[in-house]
């Protein structure tokens, strides 16, 4: 995620604990009210649902395997029989698109899951306990977030190897300090209000206070998080595949679509811009459904 | 101010030695002597012996660390696997064409984006304001490698106004520095709208208009001046991006420079050289983002009287 976004995730979060904590209801308003009035974020989501549906149903919605070689129809420019043309093996453009999307969808969503939770149990664990744990795990999130994220992935895919898990991997490993980071200035923020205070002096076990009282309250923050990671983690796995490093054939991503149809570039430019297109289209929705939400989450934006 | 500036000078030291550190051990869990890599099968385990201890990998993992920082320290980052030469000599030739062509997008972000911006906040919500913005969100949506081939496609290609890659002449240069400035210029653009946007409500603006300034001298010289500043800083920490973050630019364009060293670094198996591109481009972005806090600090009267 950049940098800039983080700071603005980063400061929407703070914004909100100061005006109201532990309003779980009214986030659960708000979001209702933005589905009526955020015309964006609503086609966003859409888009979304209807990507993740093609993706799941991709065999029953093409007459083509995946995998389907034609060698006497190579490289065909779009047509009524195949609506995207076909590449350099003959195989339909679109159904690698559609089947592409199981895996540029899955890798967007696992990492940022992954990365959200190994984040805010680190960050939610530096900010409450504090001391050694705190300087420990921060530093190390420092380090990871100096790198320049592509730098990082470059790295880390070039010491496992390529493939689907060392993706999953790498993307989780790189997009993990920045959740940590917020969890943790929310976690120190928490813990000094009185609610949380109360529960520790009535002896309420620490994980029980992170579980129930911490951890519930950054909700809003981590969905804000986990919508916005996801448009990164597709990116970088795109642009990994397209340096040959991430995904390997006979796998389709988009990315990897990408980078065998550069070959052919000036003579069967659909191979390149189809799948691009696709991730424009994907990484776009995420991108403003994930806007949408923050701000949501962001009091200032009340007033509007 | 100038004990919190040390203060941040160790910090980053620190974070570096710590980056320094990282790559260093990951670059050595990979499985296999490098060396026997490097060779291929058909290498007799003496040579394969002789230049393990050569290259000194034959040391415990620490004390190649402090060898390789010791030596770093005086300028050497050891020497290049697949390409025989120094790493120093290996990046110092290709930083330059890096530099060039970061300095071509920056130049091409900063103005495309604070126009956009100045313009979208002016014409809130009407047409120009929609238009930019669509194009500013393209700009961070769209993969650099898209945008790069796209640009190849249409002005290279169908076109023939400029050349595809290659770095022969300067024009060379147009189309990269679009192709990885334009996801900057989309993020300053939304930037100088949203600072503009909100300086333009400060009760200091109507103050000026009350006086009977004109509408573009109020822009300029008091909502302009004090919106720049977060861009500013922005800008700073945006470059050090550039200069790090154009592997993929410099790759489908066939420029010579860090980004394409690295990704032949890689392919290669070349430790040496892969750890120098990468401490480099690491290091931009630490001391890019010091510089950012240092300019933010000098720039805004209200920081510098804490501090």
């Amino acid at each position: 995620m950049l940098k800039a976004k983080r700071k603005q995730v980063e400061q929407a979060a703070d914004l909100r604990l100061q005006s109201q904590i532990g309003e779980q209801e009214r986030f659960r308003d708000q979001l209702r009210r933005m589905a009526r009035e955020n015309k964006t974020a609503v086609v966003s989501f859409f888009v979304i649902v209807i990507l993740m549906l093609a993706a799941i149903l991709a065999p029953l919605l093409t007459p083509y395997e995946e995998n389907e070689m034609d060698l006497l129809h190579r490289l065909q420019p779009p047509s009524a029989e195949h609506l995207l043309g076909t590449d350099e093996g003959g195989r339909d453009v679109l159904t690698r698109l559609l089947f592409g999307a199981r895996v540029s969808l899955l890798i967007g969503v696992a990492p940022a899951l992954l990365s959200l939770i190994l984040g805010a149990l680190l960050g939610a664990a530096a900010g409450y306990r504090g001391g050694m744990t705190d300087t420990v795990i921060m530093r190390i999130a420092d380090v990871t977030l100096a790198f320049p994220s592509m730098l990082l992935a470059m790295v880390i895919m070039y010491s496992l190897g390529g493939g689907i898990f060392n993706v999953f991997l790498t993307l989780t490993l790189v997009n993990w300090a920045n959740v940590a980071r917020i969890v943790r200035s929310q976690t120190l923020k928490l813990r000094s209000d009185e609610f949380v205070e109360a529960a520790r002096v009535t002896g309420v076990p620490d994980r029980t206070i992170l579980r129930r009282h911490i951890l519930p309250n950054c909700l809003p923050t981590l969905l804000v998080l986990f919508t916005l990671n996801i448009p990164a983690a597709i990116l970088t796995e795109s642009s990994l595949s397209f340096l040959g490093l991430g995904i390997q054939p006979p796998n389709a991503s988009w990315g990897l679509m990408i980078n065998t149809g550069r070959q052919y570039l000036y003579n069967a430019p659909w191979l390149c811009f189809a799948p691009g297109a696709a991730i424009m289209l994907i990484v776009l929705s995420f991108n403003f459904l994930g806007n949408g939400l923050l701000d949501v989450l962001d009091p200032r934006m009340k007033k509007q | 101010m100038k004990k919190s500036l040390i203060h941040r000078l160790v910090q980053a030291v620190i974070v570096l030695i710590g980056v320094v550190l990282l790559i260093f051990v990951m670059l050595r869990i990979v499985p296999g002597n490098p060396i026997e890599t490097m060779m291929g099968e058909h290498a007799d385990a003496a040579t394969v012996a002789r230049m393990t201890a050569e290259m000194g990998l034959d040391q415990p993992l620490h004390i190649q660390f402090f060898r390789y920082i010791s030596s770093a320290f005086r300028g050497d980052f050891g020497t290049s696997y697949s390409l025989g030469k120094p790493v120093s000599q290996l990046i110092g030739s290709a930083f330059v064409n890096t530099l060039i062509l970061a300095l071509f997008a920056a130049l091409f972000a900063w103005v495309a984006g604070i126009g956009c911006g100045i313009l979208s906040a002016v014409h809130k919500n009407r047409l120009p304001d929609r238009l930019f913005m669509g194009f500013s969100i393209l700009g961070i949506s769209l993969p650099v490698f898209m945008a790069a081939m796209f640009l190849q496609y249409i002005f290279g290609f169908c076109l023939h106004w400029l050349p595809i890659s290659g770095t022969e002449r300067w024009t060379g240069f147009i189309l990269p520095s679009i192709a990885l400035g334009w996801n900057s210029a989309g993020q300053v653009a939304q930037m100088t709208r949203t600072a503009l946007l909100e300086t333009l409500q400060e009760d200091y603006i109507d103050t000026a208009r009350a006086k009977g300034r004109s509408p573009s001298g109020v822009l300029v010289h008091h909502a302009l001046r004090n919106a720049m500043l977060p861009v500013l800083t922005m800008m700073t920490i945006q470059f050090s991006g550039l200069l790090s973050g154009a592997v993929i630019t410099e790759t489908v364009f066939s420029i010579n420079g860090v980004g394409r060293l690295m990704v032949q670094a890689i392919s290669g198996r070349d430790i040496p050289l892969l750890q120098g591109t990468a401490l480099l481009a690491t290091a931009v972005v630490i001391f890019g983002s010091l510089l950012a806090d240092v300019l933010y600090s000098v720039l805004d009267p209200r920081v510098r009287k804490e501090g």
